[in-house]
């Protein structure tokens, strides 16, 4: 692969924004998480039907379209960008998908676990249980291919882009897994987006 | 590094550690699963009881391979699975405050627990090899 040999440093020298270090975690958006989980942790205290319907329609969508959009929009792109411009989309993107993922999927499960719960939806007379049942199926292969795949690809783009010299290589690698898996998941959620539907008509 | 250096560095071998953790994190989401399926009856517990111990083997398979690698940056690896961790000692505390809270009690509880342990162990092994994998050792 020929592209990896052009200059990652060289391209990110053209302005002082662009030589700062890359922020692992954004802390300055840590405010924001903690507000989101602190509503969120009182919905299911206040069990809100609104506030659950909220939290976990509203979570769903975005990280579905999110997932969608990363996958099979996004992807594509990145894939035919220049090294030095994947590098710096990679480096601004990275970072705020950090905090972005976890905070969606958490609103979206917590508050959905809760809203079966409080609709009886969990117990195994509900008539439509067994979609449930298919739904904790579908959430559990996208947690394990997020938690295995996703995550920590997120993570390490993001040690090596603090690197001097980051290899264009494994930044490439990393990227495709990242893209390649939030595509994955983003497939996966039509099927849920089937499944939720289906229980609430 | 050459372009055909980085390369190679960036796909040199490794143990298959990310699978097997998976494989382990799958394991116990099938587990909890099939508990969470018989809610609120209890569910019979001897298939949990084999995955949670199946799961358990594969972590550690997985943990033995990686203690034999020699050219590593265990300095690395530490650092990122220690914080992670402490993120996912928070998680797995509030899911166990949950439990509790539901009150979940006797045999039902302690394989839910231990299902919490692997679960809290696996993604910080995980998240710490695959950013120690790419980090140059001298």
């Amino acid at each position: 692969m020929a592209t990896v040999e052009h200059s990652v440093s060289g391209a990110a020298s053209a302005s002082p924004d662009r030589d700062a270090p890359v922020e692992i975690l954004p802390v300055r958006a840590l405010p924001v998480v903690g507000v989101i989980v602190a509503a969120l942790i009182a919905a299911i205290g206040t069990n809100s039907r609104w506030a659950l319907d909220f939290f976990h329609v509203a979570g769903g969508g975005i990280w579905t379209a999110l997932d969608l959009f990363l996958g099979f929009v996004l992807g594509p792109i990145l894939g035919r960008l220049s090294i030095p411009a994947r590098v710096e989309l990679t480096k601004k993107l990275m970072p705020k998908l950090v905090l972005i993922i976890p905070v969606l999927v958490t609103m979206t499960l917590a508050a959905g676990f809760q809203l079966a719960r409080y609709n009886g939806m969990l117990d195994t007379s509900f008539p439509r249980h067994a979609w449930v049942v298919a739904s904790f199926a579908v959430v559990g292969v996208m947690a394990v291919i997020a938690i295995g795949l996703l995550e920590p690809a997120n993570i390490a783009v993001l040690f090596e882009l603090r690197k001097p010299q980051p290899n264009p290589a494994v930044i490439e690698k990393l990227m495709r897994r990242f893209i390649f898996t939030a595509g994955i998941t983003g497939a996966m959620q039509i099927g849920t987006l089937v499944i939720m539907t289906r229980l609430a008509s | 590094m050459s372009g055909p250096e980085q390369e190679a560095w960036a796909n040199r071998k490794v143990p298959p550690v990310t699978g097997l953790w998976m494989l382990s994190l799958a394991l116990i989401a099938g587990g909890v699963s099939y508990l969470a399926a018989y809610l609120p009856k209890r569910a019979p517990l001897g298939p949990a009881v084999g995955l949670l111990a199946a799961s358990a083997i594969v972590l550690a398979v997985g943990v033995v391979l990686l203690a034999r690698q020699r050219q590593f940056a265990w300095q690395r690896f530490r650092q990122v699975a220690g914080w992670t961790f402490l993120a996912y000692v928070v998680i797995a505390g509030m899911i166990e405050y949950a439990f509790i809270y539901d009150h979940t009690h006797g045999a039902v509880l302690v394989v839910m627990t231990l299902m919490l342990f692997v679960f809290m162990l696996a993604p910080p092994l995980l998240v710490g090899f695959t950013v120690a994998r790419f980090q140059h050792t001298s």
